[in-house]
């Protein structure tokens, strides 16, 4: 780990140092081209999947069925006749999740058929009738969240802008956050329309999660190049970009170190979700989280800060700084 | 000896960090010695099982709810599920619009019905009846007191009685009312499709088509005349006959309140007078009919009885409705999920083994990462998960508020944000120590740039948390909650646990002297310089890295090591 240590040392001399800034054209185009493959590909799959919250209907999970997950067909079948008992001509679609509990949803049923039903399955799978959860949603229930959730995240970005804005006196840095944040929910949301994951509250719950979390990890790195570039001034020697390049270098161990432990946490439940719980609230929070970490510490480094370098290059007193020929540094003492 | 300011200041830190916890161990002692608080965290349905049903307000286009009648309406749902003898019951409202009831166990339908049916009482003059279909009806079984003779009161079918309107109505019992739209409407109208023609949800100055509950008889009825929010008391019981005689009918009692018994002695009086079903006035239950009595003298005390086709149980049902008040708006079930303990149980087993796993992880990094360091994160992290333990199970002690699956996610990602504050705050201090300070020098200076940058971004955060926890519904807000809980706990320990004990740590050798495993190795961190004068060579960097690095290594050099490159002659490399 002293290898990096010394590697975390580079960086922060300028020793080693990565182009993020100047070779900003690529990491354009590799978001562009994420973004569009995201898009293109959930909707050659035929959009998204979404969840029974979003579609209405009844769920019935029975919990600890012995041999479920052995011959998974039989489930099904046993499963399908019991629901067919109590509604005649009825479609569920069955699925075993997490090894010992099985998933039946139908369409909207009545609260005695729910009853009954519930008491077929318990029968069928020999379970007490304790033992099985059943849910009913309104087709309207997911719509809610997600129109609430929509105003939650406009919400939330016209704050989270304004506190930027202000804090770090230029609007440019909270416009670069926005367009990384952007590119952060677009991706994980194309995993879960390529992969054909479905989309539920639970996995809303992670996508307003990553907004915070991509904000939060880019903040960090931008704090570092407002002091950077903030001491710098017209006297410095290194260009603008130069600065930003350097002050992501220097936060770049952080931004590893951050991201690693972040998604130890996440990785453990989706784990444990995959494993243990099957598709449910754990699973669908961490695998949105899981996606969103990792591309928003990526696009904190590849696409923010390029992106702010590129909205402020232009500006005339931006542009008059660096470009100096090398100054003999007037005394001692270190940068900062 | 004197102490130096910072380890005064590291101390007094600590200290207030004791008091907060004392605080909150004695506050929780105190509910579970007084309030029959505990020391452990409530839990939410989908941890405990149980059942929990969102109920949507029924609105007519262009209406809204207000928060007040929300409010009004939890307060007469929560009513409601207490006289069902339902304990243990939470009643919340969510995103400005939904109510959310969480009843531990499985209530059975008439519980569900009870809580959900609006109870909208109304009474209002009929103005004409017809039967609903083809079918007989029975006798009309309905009366009301003081008058007990059974009334027969078979609808007669007397649109003669509706003249072709021609002037605006007058009162509420005026055929005028009878607008040749309205006839037309009543002719068509199904009582099939009574639930959903949104009788419940009709402005109350205008007529009404609408059934009986049994769908046997439809109506028109006048304008409300007077409604449930005039009733002071509602009982139930056998009715009685003029003579006091028990009859076998169960009805349901009503006291009007000084308004209402006057509004209800005016159309008493005038219907009294009337023929033919306008002489009814017909008992308005959330937009259906329940019963349509004749009017047979004046009722001036304002204790009516209502009679219908009540049971026992339907009568109390009603009696309470009635009493606890109507809701301000229709409710309809929007979702309901029963959730099964075992289900619950092994998801709380499953999210906790999660969390295990990911601190584990996380601790065994940060020992990796930075060595003695590690246990400073360590250290902090339990602290943090005391602070946290203590503020939720006071939260849920004094605020009734539940740990859910979506709450316990929460927590668990909040070990991966609260470890990065640390993370922030070392590499800044690093940073310090790169710059060549001293390791007391580094935690002050790392600390005071580390600091706004933890800030600024918890600020970030809990502005998410916030946003999500007042806006968003359903699972969403107790994801929320923990989520803001948490940054806050971070920032509280970070500055008064985490920095304190780096100034207190910064004292010791084993630290201040840069030990290889301290995490703070000057010589590691490849310190340009240490101490004040003394110029060390700078991290040992492999030959081969070094010619790769060189030329960018030059180009880049700082201003120290630019220096320091003078200072060891020309021409020669200062890596």
């Amino acid at each position: 780990m002293s290898n990096f240590t010394a590697f975390g040392n580079d960086l922060y001399t300028g020793a080693r140092s990565f182009d993020f800034v100047g070779r900003r054209r690529t990491w354009y185009i590799i978001a562009a081209v994420a973004v569009i493959i995201a898009i293109g590909l959930t909707a050659l799959r035929g959009g998204f999947v979404f969840g029974i919250e979003f579609r209405g209907g009844s769920e019935f999970r029975v919990s600890q069925v012995a041999e479920a997950s052995e011959d998974t067909a039989a489930t099904t079948e046993t499963a399908s006749a019991a629901v067919g008992e109590v509604v005649a001509g009825s479609n569920p679609r069955v699925s075993v999740v997490g090894g010992d509990s099985v998933r039946v949803q139908t369409e909207q049923l009545t609260p005695e058929e729910t009853n009954d039903v519930a008491e077929q399955l318990a029968e069928a799978f020999d379970v007490e009738p304790a033992q099985i959860s059943t849910s009913f949603i309104g087709a309207t229930w997911g719509g809610d969240i997600t129109r609430q959730a929509i105003v939650a995240l406009v919400v939330f970005l016209v704050l989270a802008s304004l506190v930027m804005a202000l804090y770090f006196r230029t609007w440019k840095m909270a416009v670069a956050a926005m367009v990384a944040l952007v590119h952060d929910l677009v991706i994980t949301a194309g995993i879960y329309g390529i992969f054909g994951f479905e989309i539920t509250p639970a996995a809303v719950i992670g996508f307003l999660t990553i907004l915070g979390y991509s904000l939060y990890d880019t903040v960090v790195v931008f704090d570092k190049v407002r002091e950077n570039t903030g001491e710098d001034g017209l006297e410095s020697r290194r260009t603008f970009a130069q600065s930003v390049n350097l002050a992501v270098n220097q936060t770049l161990v952080r931004s590893i170190n951050t991201s690693i432990v972040a998604t130890l946490p996440v990785a453990s439940i989706l784990l444990i979700g995959a494993l243990l719980l099957g598709a449910g609230t754990l699973f669908d929070i961490a695998l949105a989280l899981f996606v969103g970490t990792i591309v928003g510490t990526y696009s904190s480094i590849f696409l923010a800060a390029p992106l702010y370098v590129h909205l402020r290059e232009n500006e005339p007193e931006v542009k008059k700084q660096g470009g100096r020929e090398k100054r003999v540094v007037p005394e001692s003492g270190a940068v900062r | 000896m004197a102490r130096s300011t910072p380890e005064r200041k590291a101390l007094r830190s600590l200290a207030w960090l004791l008091v907060i916890i004392v605080a909150l161990i004695g506050g929780n002692a105190a509910s579970v010695l007084w309030d029959e608080g505990s020391w452990t965290p409530r839990l939410a349905l989908d941890l405990e099982g149980g059942t929990q049903l969102t109920l949507t307000p029924q609105l007519s286009s262009g209406q809204s709810v207000s928060q007040e009648q929300l409010d009004q309406a939890v307060g007469i749902i929560r009513q409601r599920v207490d006289a069902a003898g339902v304990s243990e019951s939470e009643i919340n409202t969510q995103g400005g619009q939904n109510i959310v009831v969480s009843i531990p166990g499985t209530p059975d339908e008439a519980t569900l019905e009870r809580i959900r049916s609006s109870a909208k009482l109304e009474f209002r003059a009929v103005l004409t009846a017809d039967l609903a279909s083809s079918s007989t009806i029975g006798e009309e079984g309905a009366e009301v007191d003081p008058s007990a003779s059974p009334s027969p009161s078979a609808p007669s079918d007397e649109p003669s009685a509706a003249p072709s309107p021609s002037a605006s109505p007058t009162d509420a019992s005026d055929p005028n009312w009878i607008t040749p739209d309205v006839q037309e409407a009543f002719d068509e109208f199904d009582c099939a499709t009574v639930s959903d023609s949104g009788a419940n949800v009709a402005p109350e100055d205008e007529p009404l088509i609408t059934c009986e509950a049994d769908s046997s008889l439809k109506y028109i009825l006048g304008p409300v005349e007077v409604t449930g929010a005039r009733i002071s008391d509602a009982t139930s019981g056998l009715i009685q006959s003029a003579t006091g005689v028990s009859t076998n009918e169960w009805g349901v009692f009503l006291e009007f309140d000084g308004e209402g018994t006057a509004q209800f002695r005016e159309v008493t009086e005038r219907l009294v007078s009337l023929q033919g079903v306008r002489n009814q006035f017909a008992i308005v239950l959330d937009g259906q009919v329940i019963s349509a009595p004749r009017t047979i003298s004046a009722i001036t005390d304002g204790q009516p009885q209502i009679s219908g086709n009540f049971t026992q149980e339907s009568a109390a049902t009603l009696a309470d409705q009635l009493k606890f008040g109507a809701l301000p708006i229709g409710f309809e079930l929007q979702s309901q999920d029963q959730i099964s303990a075992t289900l619950g149980v092994s998801q709380l087993q499953s999210g906790i083994i999660a969390g295990l796993i990911g601190l584990v992880l996380v601790v065994l990094y940060s020992l990796l990462q930075y060595r003695a360091l590690g246990g400073v994160v360590i250290a902090s992290l339990i602290i943090a998960g005391i602070v946290t333990y203590l503020l939720i199970t006071y939260l849920s002690n004094q605020q009734g508020y539940r740990l859910s699956l979506a709450g316990v996610a929460g927590l668990i990602i909040a070990v991966g944000v609260i470890a990065d504050s640390f993370i922030v705050y070392f590499e800044r201090v690093r940073d310090e120590l790169r710059d060549g300070r001293s390791v007391t020098g580094a935690v002050e200076a790392g600390w005071r740039r580390a600091f706004r940058t933890i800030v600024i971004s918890d600020v970030i955060n809990v502005i998410a948390a916030v946003v999500l926890f007042v806006l968003a519904i359903g699972n969403v807000r107790g994801f929320a909650f923990t989520l803001g809980l948490t940054t806050v706990v971070d920032l509280l320990v970070v500055a008064l646990f985490t920095h304190p004990m780096m100034q207190l740590l910064g004292r010791t050798s084993f630290f201040s002297g840069g030990h290889r495993l301290s995490g703070l190795d000057p010589k590691a961190l490849g310190a340009v310089y240490r101490g004040r004068a003394q110029f060390r060579p700078s991290a040992a960097v492999t030959a081969s890295k070094r010619a790769s690095s060189s030329r960018e290594a030059q180009r880049r050099q700082t201003i120290a090591e630019r220096k320091a490159a003078e200072q060891s002659g020309e021409g020669k490399d200062a890596r």
